[in-house]
Formats: structure tokens, sequence, C-alpha cells
């Protein structure tokens, strides 16, 4: 049986006579509860409007809390007063229909072109306001075509006051003006008048809405709290209550307006508490009330907080930390988060004695609650477990604790792309943080560094099964933002293999059967030498039967490529699963980049890709522990000559910006076209410190050597780059504020600090670093360095929030669109043809590679029988 | 053309694929019936590579997207090549293209010229001071006499030769501009005010400034730039409209980045490629990489149904049919008190509505009704 669907929802305005109708109670007093601490009837509180408290029963449907789903009441209103939603359309509708007749000041033919149009455009689901205003504009203080009345305009003050000239208009008048509107005439104003009479928008009775709507609290001292719409509705009635008094004592009409007034605002304030124009009502303390409006609206309001988003249950959330001995599939689970969640096990006539095993354990892979037949549920105890084992029968459900090979679903947040929640099989381990294999840090963009993240079990089959087969990390190896690998090795997987594979490096049979050792490798290739074989071999023996070539990360961008013949062992060469040539480095293995993970996906599939990236990960770890690799602060080491050949460029450098400097002040600088001469003397130093610094960092470079492992990690793209070394240990080089020098500070004396002189232009007055991290900062190099880092922080922060909001609004905007049996993509609620044919070619653009529909060299090769 | 073609015309290949394939089948000379296997093989591959019916296409577009939006920076750079314009780049740029702003913070043009001015940096320059905004203050000083209640003028011949303009020019212009008379004597052109009042004096001087002598009033300025072959003219400010009937301008090469403009002059199917331009021009020199199909579905919702319309509550998230969906996105109260008024039907048809009822969703395997029966 498909479960129901609900067909659709009908928005209409409520009538009196339908607010009578569904109440349940006449709510007369402001009081909610006697000194007993009962309900007071026909109170705000009761009894016949639902149950909050456990153990009563409704008055009305006799059902427990819980059941209850509430009842709304009423409030008959002593006076008419305008609901503030609807003010403006009020407004417009007084102007555009006749005072005397209520008619549409319009001839008939006219309004029926009008209605006519707006109907069209409604079936064919197009927008029709431009159709409603242009009536509204046309309507405007005309003389009645019907009955001839001249018309005054009726100025609308804001929120609810309505004038005809100096005279004011009560909502009485109003609502009786209102009446007259014919139901004929609502379609030109865009209104159905099968769902609206105008005369409701001026409300006459307000609905109360059920206790379980607006619970009230008890507090820790014992005392009742109320909440917010409670509060106000007590204000309404009570208000209410003096205006009737009043009216029945005939007291003046001053009064009685005053009233009326108040009024208005309470039921203003009810409706919508951020009404510009007049105050909030606020709480004894100060706080504004949340009404109904501000109920709904907003990140936290019922839409976005409650409807769209959803809590859920069989989900845990702690630290993660990384395991290199996981595969990229498994997720490591606490023990105490494993025997806390649990997977539910229909109970059918071939699972019933496992079913029961589970309830008999006492130890962790045990039930911990029983579904009987009548959907009752009851937790596994020592007491009652015989017994529950007992009567087990087909048809009940087993909940049991979450265990190995079990799937659950794995998140990040920020939740940005589908890959931010993925499938892992469960490996249940002790200690209390998630474990997981750092190479799909990058897809979660994940770091360890007290990240938490959540983890949810799915409970029915049919979700178990659409997780493992479609959610599973491995499916999410390729990317579909730009059909590449998203998952590879990252940090030290990638100077691990760059370690071992880099060169002849040559290892003896005990070495390489450790490093083999957590790899399920039987058989070693014939050693390249006696008893020897090489870091290449080790890490072919993990390569599928692939033939590739390309060049590495490491590679310097040679004016003509050796290939082969490179004398960096940059030029990668595999043939059938055999690393010939060349250096694994982040181009080879790494996430974003991976060239070999790629064309293993495109050749063998996902569950082989995710072999290799399993052993990848764990060769490296093997291979970097063989060596051993740490880096430390005398790696930034470097030499008295270097350091003097440093001071000399940069030296060299401030000389030519005094030169600059100089030039300008005379006026001897050429402005490059189209720029000041200010601009190009900024530039032009910029461009001197700028190389300066390149210069000091290609001296320290050179002096670090290849085998430093800080360059190791740059130059392989495990981490960092270039720019941070020379940072360490040259130079940090030019800080700037919204991409120029630093010209802040003193800006009457024209100086950054009081430590230059006014209108110093220099390389130090503007910011100009030429220490190293190392070396360390003088104060004022380091004040200039707050200054940049300060801008830095900003920048992350509101680029954060931008981009949030700008990705909420895409995917609100194209949620609804997807491809269609026949190729073509379309908005789901309109139909509206949006692509004839997806992305033109109908591609896939994970399945693309690389963007491409087809790749087109692979195919060939492989016809061919050969690379070329 | 080649004997290629027949084989390559059996397949609906895309044709990006069959040109890949006729190149690459040139190259290596390969021989008639290799060259079938091929293609048939690509075809296959191709088949394989397709977009499966029911996939969530806009929810992965707008991930696609919004993803690499929190790698971008804020900052606006200079522009590549032409390091003396300014550039909003980065994610400024993305927000500004998707929301379709009608003034763009750096509005830019890049013209290509007709073929007998490409090639002479001279003739370049005669397009280049026929399209930049030439004011007086540019070409001449100019000096308030109050004794005499007049303006001078003294024009700078260099100047004026390098504008290509001459005195007599100027003078007509300032003539048909402010409607008053100008006198020249030696060299200089006097304008005289009638009425003996300061504030007349001032007001003429400032709007004298603010008038236009020649070229195109928002184009602020001109940078003429040899790429390869040719020379190009990049300007700070866009007037697509004028600009592309200037003699010497290619219209059919010449780029604005105000998509809006391209919309007003051009219509929604250069717009379409314009949004689709800028928004892969942006994420490339930022260096994320995101497939046009992507970029191409966020263009053509933009623009399916014939108006350019931004993402976002004024544009297409704003349009929805559903109400709940409205609500849900922003100014839920509005949407909701007017759908009353409406008495709309919210048909529960798209994600957010059936996620709210709680309901399967109709995407992927949630869109599937068949139901296989297993005795």
């Amino acid at each position: 049986m498909t479960p129901k669907r609900i067909a659709g929802l009908r928005f209409e305005v409520l009538s009196p006579q339908e607010i009578r109708r569904m109440s349940v109670a006449k709510v007369i007093t402001p009081e909610t509860y006697d000194d007993d601490g009962f309900p007071i009837e026909a109170g705000l509180m009761d009894p016949r409007l639902g149950v909050i408290d456990p153990g009563l029963r409704c008055r009305t449907c006799s059902g427990k809390a819980g059941e209850c789903p509430g009842h709304f009441g009423h409030i008959e209103l002593a006076a008419p007063v305008i609901h503030v939603g609807y003010a403006k359309l009020i407004a417009k509708l007084l102007n555009a229909t006749c005072r005397e007749c209520g008619r549409i000041l319009l001839k008939d033919e006219r309004r029926d072109k009008y209605i006519e149009e707006i109907e069209r455009k409604r079936e064919l689901g197009q927008d029709y306001e431009d159709v409603v205003k242009e009536v509204f504009r046309l309507t405007k203080g005309k003389k009645c075509p019907h009955c001839g009345a001249e018309q005054i305009e009726i100025k609308f003050d804001k929120p609810t006051f309505f004038y005809e000239g100096e005279h004011r208009l009560t909502p009485k008048d109003i609502r009786e003006r209102l009446e007259k509107i014919s139901s004929e005439d609502l379609p030109a104003f865009g209104m159905d008048p099968r769902a609206v009479r105008p005369e409701w928008m001026v409300l006459t009775v307000l609905p109360v809405p059920p206790v379980t709507v607006r619970p009230s609290i008890i507090l820790e001292t014992g005392q009742r709290s109320e909440d917010d719409l409670t509060h106000k509705l007590v204000d309404i009635i009570r208000i209410n209550q003096r205006f009737m008094e009043n009216k029945e004592a005939g007291a003046p009409q001053l009064i009685l307006e005053d009233l009326w007034e108040l009024l208005q605002y309470h039921v203003t304030t009810y409706l919508d508490n951020e009404v510009s124009g007049i105050p909030p009502a606020r709480h004894r303390s100060g706080r504004p009330l949340k009404t109904l409006a501000q109920r709904l609206k907003g990140k936290e309001g019922r839409f976005r907080g409650s409807l769209s988003g959803k809590r859920v249950n069989f989900s845990a959330r702690t630290v993660i930390s990384p395991d290199p001995n996981l595969s990229i599939n498994e997720v490591g689970v606490p023990q105490i988060i494993a025997e806390e969640l649990t997977v539910p096990l229909y109970v059918t006539e071939r699972n019933i004695d496992e079913a029961r095993e589970y309830i008999l354990r006492t130890e962790h892979p045990k039930a911990n609650y029983v579904i009987r037949l009548d959907g009752r549920r009851i937790r596994v105890m020592d007491t009652n477990r015989e017994e529950l084992a007992e009567k087990l029968e087909p048809g009940m459900i087993v909940e049991r604790q979450l265990m190995d090979g079990d799937i659950v679903l794995f998140n990040r947040q920020p939740s940005l792309h589908r890959m931010s929640i993925m499938a892992h099989y469960v490996r249940v381990l002790p200690y209390k943080t998630f474990r997981l294999n750092p190479a799909v840090c990058p897809p979660y963009n994940a770091d360890f560094d007290g990240d938490e993240m959540n983890m949810h079990v799915p409970q029915g089959l049919e979700a178990q099964a659409e997780a493992r087969s479609l959610m599973a990390v491995q499916e999410h190896i390729l990317s579909p933002r730009f059909g590449g690998p998203i998952i590879g090795g990252i940090h030290d997987h990638i100077s691990g293999l760059y370690l071992l594979t880099r060169g002849e490096k040559l290892f003896t049979r005990e070495e390489v059967v450790s490093i083999l050792k957590p790899l399920k490798i039987t058989k070693l290739p014939k050693p390249k030498r006696e008893g020897l074989w090489t870091g290449k071999q080790i890490f072919s023996s993990i390569l599928p039967e692939i033939s590739i070539e390309f060049k590495a990360e490491i590679c310097q961008g040679c004016e003509e490529c050796k290939k082969e013949e490179c004398e960096y062992d940059a030029y990668v060469v595999i043939k059938k699963g055999e690393l010939l040539a060349g250096t694994i480095d982040e181009k080879a293995v790494g996430a974003f980049k991976g060239i070999i993970i790629d064309e293993i996906t495109r050749k063998y599939g996902n569950e082989e890709t995710r072999k290799f990236i399993d052993n990848v990960t764990h060769l490296a770890i093997r291979a970097i522990m063989h060596t051993g690799f740490s880096f430390g602060i005398s790696d930034e080491d470097i030499p008295e000559e270097a350091i003097s050949q440093i001071h000399e460029v940069i030296g060299g450098a401030e000389r030519r910006v005094e030169e600059l400097i100089k030039a300008y002040r005379e006026g001897n600088l050429e402005p490059m076209p189209g720029r000041s001469i200010r601009e190009t003397l900024e530039m032009k130093i910029m461009q001197v410190l700028g190389r300066a610094r390149d210069q000091a960092g290609k001296i320290a470079s050179r002096f670090l050597g290849m085998e430093n492992p800080a360059v190791i990690m740059a130059v392989s793209g495990a981490r960092g780059s270039m720019l941070n070394l020379t940072q360490m240990a040259a130079c940090i080089g030019q800080q700037s504020v919204r991409g120029e020098r630093i010209k802040r500070g003193y800006t009457y004396t024209n100086r950054t600090l009081s430590h230059f002189k006014p209108g110093d232009l220099g390389a130090k007055a503007r910011g100009f670093i030429k220490s190293s991290y190392k070396e360390g900062l003088t104060p004022v190099e380091f004040f200039f360095h707050a200054m940049g880092g300060r801008e830095g922080l900003v920048d992350t922060a509101v680029r954060t929030s931008q981009s949030g909001y700008l990705q909420r609004r895409l995917i609100n905007a194209l949620q609804d669109l997807k491809v269609e049996y026949d190729g073509t993509v379309r908005e789901q609620t309109s139909g509206l043809l949006v692509q004839f044919r997806y992305g033109e070619d109908g591609v896939d653009p994970m399945k693309s590679f690389r963007g491409k529909a087809v790749d087109v060299k692979r195919i060939i090769n492989e016809v061919l029988g050969e690379r070329a | 053309m080649t004997k290629y073609d027949d084989v390559l015309n059996k397949y609906p290949l895309p044709s990006a694929v069959k040109e890949e394939l006729k190149a690459e089948f040139e190259r290596l000379g390969i021989n008639k019936t290799k060259a079938r296997q091929i293609v048939e093989r690509c075809y296959q591959a191709y088949l394989a590579n397709l977009m499966e019916p029911g996939e969530a296409a806009g929810i992965i577009a707008a991930q696609s997207i919004g993803e690499p939006g929190t790698q971008m920076t804020m900052r606006t750079f200079h522009y590549a090549g032409v390091a003396e314009i300014d550039v909003t780049l980065g994610l400024p740029r993305l927000i500004e293209i998707l929301d379709v702003r009608k003034n763009p913070s750096t509005p830019m043009m890049t013209i290509r010229l007709a073929e007998d001015y490409a090639k002479d940096r001279n003739k370049a320059r005669e397009v280049a001071n026929r399209i930049e905004a030439t004011y007086i203050l540019d070409i001449a000083d100019v000096a308030t006499d109050i004794r005499h209640m007049q303006i001078i003028i003294t024009p700078d011949e260099k100047a004026l030769e390098r504008k290509q303009l001459t005195v007599e020019e100027v003078k007509k212009r300032i003539e048909k501009g402010l409607k008053t008379e100008v006198e020249e004597s030696e060299g200089k052109l006097i304008i005289a005010i009638s009425e003996p009042s300061y504030k007349v004096l001032m007001d003429t001087f400032d709007k004298l400034r603010r008038l236009v002598l020649a070229g195109i009033k928002e184009i602020r300025r001109v940078i003429i730039r040899k790429d390869g072959e040719e020379y190009v003219l990049y300007t700070e400010g866009s007037n697509l409209k004028k600009v592309m009937k200037v003699k010497g301008v290619d219209p059919a090469r010449t780029l604005t980045n105000d998509i809006y403009e391209i919309y007003e002059v051009l219509g929604i199917e250069a717009a379409r490629n314009a949004v689709i331009r800028e928004a892969i021009s942006t994420l490339e020199e930022q260096g994320l990489e995101v497939n046009v199909r992507h970029i191409m579905l966020v263009a053509d919702a933009m623009t399916a149904d014939g108006e350019l319309k931004q993402i976002g509550r004024h544009g297409v998230a704003g349009e929805k049919q559903s109400i709940l969906a409205r609500a849900a996105f922003e100014m839920t109260v509005n949407n909701l008190l007017d759908a009353a008024v409406q008495g709309d039907k919210d048909s529960l048809s798209g994600i957010t509505e059936n996620i709210i009822v709680g309901q399967p969703i109709k995407l992927g395997t949630g869109d599937v009704e068949l139901i296989a029966r297993l005795r």
C-alpha cells in the first residue's frame, strides 16, 4: 500500500462565522487560574481549549496531554478593529471602490477585461501582480461610473489609521464600506470571492489559539509563567471588557475612542509586534513580546526553524579524530554511543533465532528494546529478558545495538554540498571520539582541532539500502562540481609517498615487508637489485593495472620536457600497473588533483578506487614512519652567508624605493597610462618590494635544500607553500590593508605611527617587514602585521555570512529543478521548461571527464591497445 | 569533408566530442574500421555518462556554485591583462551577477575594432577618442572672472591634438550644451554671464565642468592594449548601445560586463550567455573549477521565461508557485497573508512544501512510482 498523499493546501481568510463555528469556548475573563491553581472557565486557560498538564483529560475531545491537539476558542470584540496585515490592502480597496455604492471605479466592460486577463495569467501560472497594480492605479480618485458619486481620496496612515480628508474613519465605518464592495468586483483586485470577503479584514471576532499552542511553564520557584501570546490575549480581553463596560455605562465619546484605539493597539501587536510606527508591546522585564508574526518569521521561526528543519532521534555527536587504519568508508564509533543507538530488526520466521539471541545477550551487541505487536515499546532488562525472548514472535521489532558493519550517515556542518553527508560502515571502537580516515577530510572540510560531527542511524530497510548504494563514501570519490576526485591523500600521505617513491631508494626484504605489513599483499615482485627493492616497486604493488603518464606536482615547468629523463624525477610513467618513473605526490594521489585516483575510478569503478585509497593511506603512513619525518624551528636555520645575501637584497630594494620616492618628489616619475603619479609610485614600490621578498625566498630555499622537511612538504603539495617557508626563513614582506600599503594612522600628520616623520613614504613606514617569523618582528613591524592580520579575520567573518546567504538563495531558487525521463530539465511546481537537454549534452558533470562529455583519448588508446 | 564524417554522423554525439574525435583521427591517421570501433565505444561511454532521470540537477548546481563561494576572496583586484582598470572580483562579483544588479560596481567593456581599425594604433586611438568621455578640464584650463562675470577657457593645444578636437568644435559643443554664446578671442573661449549673480556664474561653471565635449558619458576611461595582432580597447564604464554604433567598433565582438545592459540591448539569449561567461570567468579567476553545466542551469533558470530574473526574493525564488516554499524562504508573513486573500492553493509539488508537511519528495528515488510486486 502506498501512503496517502496530501493533494494540496488552500489558503483562505477566516470569516467571523467560521471563527465562531470552530470555537469551543467563548473567552470573556482575563483571568487564567484561580487561587487553587485550577483553570477558570471562560478564561484563557479554559479546560475546553485543550490540556497541557499530564494526567488530565481534555473537556472537548477527552484526549490526554499529547493526544489532544487543542481546540480554538474566541473573543467577541466590543468594537471592530483593523487587521494590520491587511491595512494596506484595505486602503487600496477603499480608494478603488465608490464611497457611496461600493462598486469598483471602472466600467463593467473594462473590469471584465482585467478579470479575464488575471484569470488567464493565473491559469498559466504567471504573475498577475502587474495587472492588479494597474487596476488600482486606474481606479484612483475617479468619479464613480456606476452611481456618479464624487470620490474623496482616503489617506492611509500607518499602521492602522484612515482619513477621508480631515475626517478620521473608524474601523466600523471602514467595515461598513467594505461590506458594500461587490463580490463580482473582487477578482479585479486579485482577490478570490470564495476565499475572502473584504469586511473580514476588519476583525469583529478574534480566534483564541488552543492552550497547546501557548503552554505555560512552571518555573523552579513553583510560579507559573505564561506564554507571550497568553499575555497579549489577556491585554486584549481586559481592554475589550473595559470598552464594553464603558459603552454600556454611556461613557463620553472621547474615552470610548481612546479605549478603541488601545484595543486596536493590542490586537495589532498580538498579530505582529514589529509593525513600524508603533512601539512594540513589552514583557514586564522590558523584552519585546514574541507574538504571532514573530513565531513564524525568520531563521528560528516556525517555517525555517521547525517545519523545514526537523529534529531527529537515533543520532549522535562527538569530537572527531583521525585513524589511518580505518577504510575510508568506515567510521569508528565509541562503544558508549554504539550501546545507546539501535537498529531495528524486523522479526520474521527466518531471523527469529538471531533476534532472540540479541535479547538474551548481556553485552555489547544486545537488544535494548522490543516493540510488541500492539506497538508497545519494552526495555530489555535483566528481569524481563528471558520472558521477552520467550514471547518473541514474527512481526515484532527488536531494537538491537549498533554494531560493526551497520550503515550510518556521517555529517559535518556546514553542509555545503552533498559530500557533507555520506554513509559509513560502523566500526565500534574504544574511547570517546568518532574516528575517520583522514583521506575523507576534504569532502567534509574537517580537521581535528576540535571539530565535532554528527552521526545518524537509518532505521528503515529502504533507507539503509539507499545509504549503502547511493550515499556510501566510495560513491562520492568524484565530485559533481568538477568531475574529479575530491577524496584522496592529504598531508602525511603525500609526504610519505613522496619519500618512498622519489628517486631510486632501495629497501631490504625486511624493510619492504615492514612497510607492506598493513596491506594484504602476499607476493613481492622481483627485486630490482640483488635482495633490494625500490620504493617505486613498493608503490607499484598497490597499483591496479593502469597505464598513464603525467607531470607531477614537483614539475619545475622546464621549457622542454625531457619526459622519462626528467632530472627532478617529476615525470610520472605508469605502465600496466608498474610505476616506472616519476615521483608520487599531490598531483598523483591528492584530493582534488589525484590523477591516478581519477584513472582508477574510470577504469575499475568506485569499489576498486576505495581499496586503492585505503592502501595509499596505509602504505603512506608506514612509509613515512620508516624514514621518520619531523619539522621544527631549527629546520628553518639558514647559514650566515644566506642571511647576509638576503639583507643585501632587501637593502637594495629599500634603496630603490628611496630613489623612486625621490623621483616622485622631484616630479620625475612618469605616470603609467591611466594612473595618477601617486598611484604609479605605489605600484612601483609594491613591485620592487615584492620582488625583493621573492628573491630573499629564493636565496633561503637554495640554502635549505631539497631534503629539508618543510621544503619536502611544500614541494610535494602535502602542506604549506614556498611562500610560507620564505616568510619563516627569510622575510615576511609587505603587509597590506585593502590591497594597498598601510597608510592609515595619524591622518592629520600623514604618517602611520609616531615613529616616523610626517609624509614618510619609505618601505619601513608603510608596513614592509624585513624580518622573518623566525627572527622575530620589531614592535613597529608587529603592529603592521597585526593590522594586516586583522583585515584577514574580518574578511573571513564577512565572507562566511555572505556566501551562506548566497548558497541559501541558490538552493531556494533551484531546488525544484529536476531531470525528467525525457532528458529535459523542468521546474516541478510550475512545469516550466528550463533546459531542453541538461547542460546541452545531457552529461552528468560527475561522470564527465573534467567537464568533457567523453574521455576520447582514453578510448582511442584502449582501442588501439597502447598509449600514445 | 573528411572520410571520418560519415562514421561520426551515424552517432548522436555532442559536437564537442565529434570535433575532438575528428582531430584525433586525423592526427593519428586512423583507418576507418578502427575509427568505427572507437566511435562506437565513445557512444557507449557517452550513454553511460548521461544524467539519470530524477536527478536533482538544480540542487547539485546550487551546491556546486555555493560551496566554492566560501573559498573566494572579498577583495577587488586588478584585472589580469589590464592592470589599469579595477574590476570587482571574487564573491562580491558573483553575488552581483546572480543578483542581476542594474548598476554593477565596476562596469567595464572590452571593445574590439573593425578590421581596418584594429591593426593601427593611431586609428585605434581615434576610436578611443570617440568613445572616451572628454570634459573641458581634460583639454583646457578654466578660470572664472568675477569682476567681469565671465568664464575664461584656455585650451591646451597638446591635449586638443591628442583628443583630436579643434577649438571650433569645442566652442560649438559648449554653445549647444549650455545654450549660451561663446566668444573666441586670442585662442581663448569666453563665456559671458548676462546676469550679475555669483550663483549663476558658479552654476554655469559647474555645468561646463560636467559637460561631455566628446565621447560617451558613461565611459570614463579608455585603455588601448595590444592583444595578439590587434589593438583592443578596454573601458571603465559601460554603454553597449552607444558604443556598438561608434564608427570603427566591431559590434559583434564587443563585450560588456554589465549583464542587464546586454539583456536590454541584445535580448535574453545574449543575457544567458553573458551570465555564463561572467560567472565562469569570476570562478576561474579565483582558481575554482566548476563545471559549466551547473552555471548553464543557473543561467537558464534565470532566463527561462524570457525575462532576466535574479536568484532570490525578487526573482526565481520569489516567484515560486508554492506558497509554503515562498514563506519558508523570505517574507513569511506577507506571503501567507497574500495567499489567503487570493485564495491560492499550494499543490505540494515541490521540495520544501513536501518537507514541511512530512511527505516524501519527488526527486531521485522518491520520484519513482513504479512498484514491483513480488510473488
